[in-house]
Parts: C-alpha cells; sequence; structure tokens
C-alpha cells in the first residue's frame, strides 16, 4: 500500500482495506493533562461514592441513587457532553470516552448514569429544537432531572421499529395522545422525562418527550433482575397520555434518526465501560492471587492462575487499543467537521454514524471480553469468588446484560455485516475491487518473499493477509447468496468474527507500535508481548470461523481453493504464548495490579 | 485576607516506591505522583474560610521541580485562586524547605496558612511548625475543627486518645489533619477553570540543609510463620519460642 494512503483518515469500515499509521491512533498515553485530570476526579467520585455503596445501591435504598446522580451532576459528571450554553462542558468525544471508562465499575450505577447521560440525554442534544434544548438540557446536566429511553415494548425488542405504542394528534391539534406499554426502561422508576418512541397514525415511528407527571401514566414493580439489581428497571405504561406537540423530538415519522443515531453512540459508549470496568476487575484478580496461598504458596505462583490473569490482561489490552483507535476516529472527525462549520450535534451525528461498523464491533467484543474477565475472576478467586463478602460476584452478575442491551450481541454481528455491505453498495466503501484483487491473487503462485523484520513485523504481515482472508470469504458469501445472504446468519455471524479479530489485532499493534515509536522498543516490550500472544491466538481464531463458513457454502473445486486461500492467508509461525503470558503474569504480579 | 496553602507533590500511597540508586532519594520511575492526602483537608479548610470572609483570596505554594504543577493545578482546580511553584530539582530536608516557604508566604503577605500535618514521602511532619517558627506566627498542629472568628481562631486538636481546644489569634500557621473536613473534588467545571489560572514559576529561596540523609532502607521482608505442632502439647514449645525467639513475652 503506498505511503499517501496512510495519512488520510481512515474512513468507517476501511480498516478492512486500508493500513494506518501507527501515530494517527489515540491511546492512552496520549491523554492531556486536563484529561488524566478528569478521569481522576470521576475515578475519585466511583471510590467514594459509589464503591462502599454498592450493597444499598444493589438493595435499591430509597434515594440513593438519586442522590448520587445529583451528586454527579454537581461535579460535572453529567453534563460532560453538553455544549457550555446548555450547562454543560462540552468536551469532546475522547474525553467523554475516558469518563465512561472510569464509570466501568460503578456495577449498578454505571447503568444509571449511562442510561442518563447517554441514551437519556443525547436525542435532546442532538434532534432537540432550540427550545427543547434550553428546557431540558441544563437541567440534565446539573442532575435536577433525571432521563430514561424508551424504546423496547413486550413485542418488540431487537424489532424495535415494530413498536406497538400510538400517537394520534387531538382534535384541536395542541397535543398527542399516547397509549402503550414500554419494557425494560432503565431510571423507569425515578425518570422525570423519558424519551419515548410511537407510531403516529399507525406507521409513522416519532420520538416523543414525556414528563413522567403527565396524567395517564403508570408505572410496573421494580424487575426481578439477575444482576445490576440496583438499576431501576421497569414497565411503563400509557394510558391516553396527552403529550403537548411541542414535545416531538425531532421529525413525525423520523424518529428511527433518533434511535439509531443514539444507538450508534451508546454501543461505543458501553464498549469503553466495559473496557475501564475490566481493567479494575483484573487488579482484584492479581490482588488477590497475590495473597491466597495454597500449597504453601500464593496462587499467583502457579501457571494456570498465570495463564488466567495473563490472557484477561491481554484481551483487555486489546479492546482498549480498539476502542481509543475508534474514539480517535470520531472524535477526529466531529473536530473536522466543525472546524468546517458544523454544528456541534450534528458533527457528533455524523462521526459516530460513520464509525458505527466499529462501534458496534467494540460493543460486541468488549462486552465478551467483560464476561470472559468476570469469569476467570470468579474462578481466581474460588470458592470465594462465589460468596458476596468478595467484589468478584458481584462483577460477574452485573457483567451479563452487556451482551443485551443496546442490541444484542447477535443483532450488532449482523449489523456490521449489513452496514459493510450497504456501503458497499452505495460506493462509500470500495469492497469490490479488492475483493476481485483477491480472487486474481488466489489463482497465482504465491510469493515467498523475505520475512519481514521488526518489533511485531510479522504480526503485521499476517494481519494484512487476514484482511484478504476475510474478503476473500465475504466476497464468495455475497456471490453465492447475493440478496439471500441475510438468511445466512451463520455464515454473517462468521464474517463479523473474522472482522473483529483483525480490527482488535491491528489496532493493539499499531497500539504497540506507536508506544515503541515515543518510548523505544524495550518500553513497549510488554506491549508487545500482548500483541504478540493475542494475534496467534486471533490468527487460529480466524481461520477456524473461515473453515466454518467455506464449508457452509463452497463445495468442490471451490471449497478446495478457498480452503487454500484460508491458509495461505492466515499463516503465522507459532509462538510460544506460554512464556509470553507467564512473563505478562509476572509483571501484573509484582506490580500487584493491572499495569498496562 | 490572603489565605496560603502549601502543598506537596508526593507518591501515591497505592504504588510500590523504590530506593533510587543512590540509596537516599526515593527513585520517581514508575510511580504514580498525586496530591499529599494532608493537604487535600488544608486546601479544603482554606477555601471554606475564603467562602466564610468573602473577600480573600487563597494561593497555593509548593516547593520542587516542574512536575509539582500537577499538584498545584489539582489545588486550582478544587478552587484555589492562584499558584506559586518555588523550584528547586534538589533534595532539601524540613528546614530548608520552611525557610523558601516562609520567605515566599512573607512576599505573598497571608495571614493565615494552612499545611497537612505531614507529607507522606518522608513523614518528618514539621515543615508547618518550623515554617510559623521562622515567620512568628502562631501555630496548631493536628487540626481536627477549625474555627476563625474575627481575628480569634479555635482549633480542636487530635492527642493521643483524645482532643485538646486552643485558641490562638492570628497571623497563624494550622495543620490539618484527617477528619478536620470533607474535601471536595476538582469538578470538571473547576479543571477547567484551573486551566486559565496561572501558576506563577519562581527559584525557591535558598538555605542550607540542616540535616543529611545517610541512607534509604526498605523495611525487611516478613518472615515466613512456623508452625509449633498441631494441639495442646505444643503450647509449652510455642511459650517457649514466643519468650526466647521473638521476645515478644
Ligand atoms: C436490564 C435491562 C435494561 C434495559 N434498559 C432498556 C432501556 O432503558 N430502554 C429500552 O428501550 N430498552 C431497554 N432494555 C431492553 C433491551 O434493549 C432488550 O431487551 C434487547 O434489545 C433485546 O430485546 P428482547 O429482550 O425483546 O429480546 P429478543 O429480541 O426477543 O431477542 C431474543 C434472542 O433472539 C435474538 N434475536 C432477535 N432477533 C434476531 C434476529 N433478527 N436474528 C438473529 N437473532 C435474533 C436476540 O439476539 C436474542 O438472543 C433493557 C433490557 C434489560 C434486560
Amino acid at each position: 500500500m503506498s505511503d499517501e494512503n496512510k495519512n488520510e483518515v481512515l474512513k468507517g469500515g476501511e480498516f478492512l482495506i486500508k493500513e494506518s499509521d501507527p501515530q494517527s491512533v489515540f491511546t492512552m498515553d496520549d491523554l492531556t493533562e486536563e484529561q488524566r485530570m478528569m478521569a481522576d476526579t470521576a475515578r475519585e467520585f466511583v471510590e467514594k461514592e459509589i464503591i462502599p455503596n454498592v450493597d444499598d445501591i444493589d438493595k435499591q435504598k430509597e434515594g440513593l441513587t438519586v442522590s448520587l446522580l445529583e451528586k454527579a451532576g454537581e461535579i460535572g459528571l453529567l453534563g460532560t457532553f453538553i455544549p457550555e450554553e446548555y450547562g454543560g462542558l462540552g468536551e469532546n468525544f475522547d474525553t467523554n470516552t475516558i469518563l465512561s471508562m472510569e464509570m466501568g465499575n460503578a456495577h449498578s450505577f454505571g447503568v444509571s448514569f449511562a442510561a442518563h447521560t447517554g441514551i437519556g440525554t443525547l436525542p435532546i442534544l442532538y434532534y432537540g429544537t432550540e427550545e427543547q434544548k434550553q428546557k431540558y438540557l441544563p437541567a440534565l446536566a446539573s442532575g435536577e432531572m433525571k432521563s430514561a429511553y424508551c424504546l423496547t415494548e413486550p413485542t418488540s425488542g431487537s424489532d424495535a421499529l415494530s413498536a406497538k405504542t400510538t400517537a394520534v394528534l387531538s382534535e384541536d391539534g395542541t397535543h398527542y395522545i399516547l397509549n402503550g406499554q414500554k419494557m425494560w426502561i432503565t431510571n423507569g422508576g425515578f425518570a422525570d422525562i423519558l424519551i419515548t418512541f410511537a407510531q403516529v397514525d399507525g406507521d409513522k415511528f416519532t420520538c416523543f418527550i414525556i414528563p413522567t407527571d403527565s396524567e395517564g401514566f403508570t408505572k410496573g414493580e421494580e424487575e426481578n433482575k439477575m444482576g445490576i439489581k440496583g438499576s431501576s428497571t421497569r414497565a411503563l405504561f400509557l394510558d391516553n397520555v396527552k403529550v403537548p406537540k411541542e414535545n416531538v423530538l425531532g421529525e413525525i415519522g423520523k424518529g428511527h434518526y433518533v434511535a439509531f443515531n443514539i444507538l450508534n453512540v451508546g454501543r461505543f459508549k458501553l464498549g469503553a465501560m466495559v473496557t475501564g470496568g475490566a481493567k479494575k476487575y483484573i487488579s482484584i484478580a492479581v490482588q488477590y492471587a497475590n495473597e491466597r496461598k495454597q500449597f504453601g504458596k500464593t496462587i499467583a505462583s502457579f501457571g494456570a492462575i498465570k495463564y488466567k490473569l495473563a490472557e484477561m490482561a491481554v484481551r483487555v489490552f486489546v479492546s482498549e487499543a480498539a476502542m481509543l483507535r475508534t474514539s480517535g476516529l470520531i472524535n477526529q472527525m466531529s473536530e473536522e467537521l466543525m472546524a468546517d462549520g458544523a454544528q456541534f450535534s450534528d458533527s457528533l451525528i455524523k462521526s459516530a454514524e460513520e464509525y458505527a461498523i466499529e462501534s458496534s464491533m467494540m460493543k460486541v467484543f468488549g462486552s465478551e471480553m467483560l464476561d470472559y474477565v468476570a469469569d476467570e475472576v470468579v474462578q481466581v478467586h474460588g470458592g470465594y469468588g462465589y460468596s458476596e463478602e468478595y467484589p468478584a460476584a458481584r462483577a460477574y452478575r452485573d457483567s451479563r446484560i452487556n451482551r443485551l442491551f443496546e442490541g444484542t450481541n447477535e443483532i450488532n454481528r449482523l449489523l456490521v455485516v449489513d452496514m459493510l455491505i450497504k456501503r458497499s453498495m452505495k460506493g462509500r466503501l470500495d469492497l469490490l475491487g479488492p475483493a476481485m484483487a483477491i480472487q486474481k491473487e488466489l489463482l497465482s503462485i504465491p510469493e515467498f518473499g523475505d520475512e519481514p523484520e521488526g518489533l511485531l513485523a510479522k504480526e503485521m504481515k499476517a494481519v494484512r493477509n487476514a484482511k484478504k482472508a476475510a474478503l476473500m470469504i465475504a466476497g464468495s458469501a455475497v456471490q453465492k447468496f447475493m440478496q439471500k445472504l441475510a438468511e445466512e446468519q451463520e455464515v454473517i455471524m462468521n464474517i463479523t468474527d473474522m472482522l473483529i479479530e483483525i480490527f482488535t489485532s491491528e489496532s493493539a499493534i499499531l497500539r504497540t507500535l506507536k508506544y515503541a515509536a515515543a518510548k523505544g522498543d524495550e518500553a513497549a516490550e510488554m506491549y508487545a508481548k500482548m500483541t504478540s500472544v493475542y494475534v496467534s491466538d486471533s490468527l487460529e481464531r480466524i481461520n477456524l470461523y473461515g473453515k466454518h463458513a467455506i464449508a457452509a457454502f463452497a463445495e468442490g473445486d471451490d471449497m478446495k481453493l478457498l480452503l487454500l486461500g484460508m491458509k495461505r492467508f492466515t499463516k503465522l509461525d507459532p509462538v510460544n504464548t506460554t512464556k509470553l503470558r507467564r512473563e505478562v503474569a509476572d509483571k501484573m504480579i509484582e506490580e500487584n495490579k493491572y499495569c498496562f | 485576607m490572603k489565605i496560603a496553602v502549601c502543598v506537596s507533590h508526593v507518591p501515591d500511597t497505592a504504588t510500590k516506591v523504590n530506593i533510587g540508586p543512590d540509596g537516599k532519594t526515593l527513585d520517581p520511575n514508575g510511580v504514580a505522583f498525586v496530591l499529599n492526602p494532608y493537604d487535600e483537608y488544608a486546601i479544603e479548610e482554606a477555601l471554606k474560610t475564603k467562602e466564610l470572609l468573602g473577600e480573600s483570596e487563597v494561593v497555593v505554594i509548593s516547593l520542587g521541580p516542574d512536575v509539582n504543577k500537577e499538584t498545584i493545578r489539582k489545588a486550582l482546580a478544587m478552587g484555589a485562586d492562584g499558584g506559586v511553584l518555588l523550584k528547586d530539582e534538589n533534595y532539601r530536608d524540613s528546614y530548608a524547605v520552611a525557610k523558601a516557604l516562609a520567605a515566599e508566604i512573607e512576599t505573598q503577605g497571608a495571614q493565615l496558612v494552612f499545611f497537612g500535618k505531614q507529607s507522606v514521602d518522608y513523614d518528618n511532619g514539621i515543615v508547618g511548625q518550623l515554617t510559623a517558627e521562622m515567620l512568628g506566627f502562631n501555630c496548631a498542629t493536628v487540626a481536627v475543627d477549625f474555627k476563625l472568628d474575627g481575628d480569634k481562631i479555635t482549633v480542636e486538636r487530635e492527642i493521643e486518645g483524645g482532643k485538646e481546644v486552643v485558641e490562638t489569634s492570628i497571623p497563624a500557621v494550622i495543620t490539618a489533619q484527617k477528619g478536620l473536613n470533607e474535601p471536595r473534588y476538582a469538578s470538571l467545571k473547576g479543571i477547567m477553570a484551573a486551566k486559565r489560572k496561572t501558576i506563577e514559576e519562581k527559584e525557591a529561596a535558598a538555605a542550607e540543609n540542616y540535616t543529611e540523609v545517610l541512607g534509604m532502607k526498605k523495611p525487611p521482608e516478613k518472615a515466613a510463620g512456623k508452625i509449633v505442632g498441631e494441639d495442646a502439647s505444643a503450647v509449652p514449645e510455642l511459650i517457649r519460642l514466643l519468650k526466647e525467639e521473638a521476645k515478644v513475652i
């Protein structure tokens, strides 16, 4: 790939067909002093106000979550996205990412917080009229008003647009009359306003702001949940609720824009929170492993435990690299749009949409990474991990929800491929050219060039090849199924999983190379070890997903050729991952925490 | 009135600290530094006093290398009005630190000065008192409660097994103990505002060290425990060991 390509900003989905310059990625080592100070404040807030109160929060002690939200508002944590003229701080996307990460170990409170500041506030920021913004945003930023987002209904979950709640304009034309039921509404027990979706005249999907002191509004009991027990989750009922016409948010019949664009940001933020949370949980596991003794030794000295500690660290490190890379891309694009004269909110909508593919991948990867981590944190604790006296059990219970909300991981996996193909068909993304080139390459004799030298150079080459593997599979699947690909969900899942492996692997390499360029190869040693472990395993997984897909749709010579391609494009010399993992674990054991 | 708060930049108590290659100073590599925890109470008390008095100003003073500006900035983010960095890269003992701080407090014309009761790096716990002495100010240490009424100061001090209430007057140095107040957060707005506040940089007034650090040592590793026996028959042996080996009874 030519050097010219390297400096332009990577567009959404382009990671598959382009290379990135390590200098272009945003990493944890690039925070400004101000960002670090803000993160410190958020961390202090969680450590002082949330962690000591987790039991009471989970028991839903009367008024506790509400008062904590208000306290967060006082410190400024609720208004980081809201521009200064509406009582917020107008911080950029990256700063918001860093702050979301710090909320990752706030358990139930983190969910209440995210629902209020994200899906509960952003629709007004993005789509509100000037009057709506003036009326609601300052109160949402200060915490005086709390918000909830009501999309889901008993019969419409993943199929969100099939909502049955109705809205009918009153005879005098001054207000809408809403009827219906919403389900699983976070903050439903105490919200002052509801961002609610309903069908106007039966089929115009539209968003409304409903004050909860409206007549005809009632709430169900708190749901009895598996985890995040302290977050309020309720069914809500709308029985002839009159909503003034001024409370329509966005345009009539354009509710899906609101819903989808908010989800783009919501998914990314979830990826940021789970990554931040997982880092803290690993430290808990390391500390326990350093203290607990069996057979006369600390359990941290056992290889089986080291493996767990290291593998958790590897996945978190990679998740952070890919998530921050995505944040940086969104941030850069929104700042460029603003420099070109776009409004703050428009710039955010556009940039979040541009990287919707990456955001969905981060949601899926992050939530599954956290589940892995939470599970192994319990395992490291042995029986004590099963006791409520230790933090592991709560981490485990509370992790599980992340694979369900903000679009289930299945829905997000489907979306990744769907968006890629749509962009390719619209000419937004040129996948066809590169896919054809690979078909040609497949029929040619492989080049046996010299093995590349330098830090992670082999891994980089492997990832470059893996992109070819993914394009090969995706291209063949499209050729085979044409319009009917959507019905072959298993193949789509295989393709998405390959893409996630590629994006995360490449991000880890870029993060490490950037660090090495700044601090030297020696300083980047641990980063390189973790990356090497990850890429090595990742290629095996890519190979497996590819084979599953091939077997599902190819036969005869086609199959042989594709399998040969898979073999060629997922080649990487074996690495002693056992040794590397031990070294990664030993470093954490020495530092007594997750230290990367 | 001008109120001064003297703050130090210390290793986070949660990080592992190593001794530097010279064997006499702490190795700053890989150590996270923070605002000295006791100084947070000092800042909070200064800010509360300012809020009570109205017309007054809080200035934060820190002595040390350039990185101390991070700690000054944290104090500014909490609400202090201005900061002064007294630049010095070299090690100073408590006396030499106090000398430079006293000179700056005099320049500033501050009448009320808050310190943390001790700095959690070298833990001498005397800089506040020394500074008061050099300035000829009154001094009340280890304060857990502070009241100002005109010029009159009432301080509750923590002493072994109880509390002591002392009365004094301005000008005074107060050193803060945990419990004096609940330090406020550096709010996000405060952090942004801190960017616009100035930190004045000056050379720290020269002063001689009266003490010299000869060396630093880490506490010895805890020795492994010893199991003397499993049942009552082991008790005499246990008592013998506690008497003769551990020498604790
Ligand atoms: C604690 C909690 C808090 C929540 N908070 C909110 C909130 O604040 N606001 C709000 O609006 N909603 C909220 N939700 C709802 C949440 O977003 C939905 O539960 C989620 O979207 C899934 O919908 P569902 O539960 O109806 O599952 P379903 O849609 O019935 O899905 C069941 C299973 O089928 C799979 N599936 C569904 N469709 C497809 C498909 N086309 N192809 C393949 N697989 C498919 C799903 O992935 C899933 O595995 C919350 C849910 C919970 C549990």
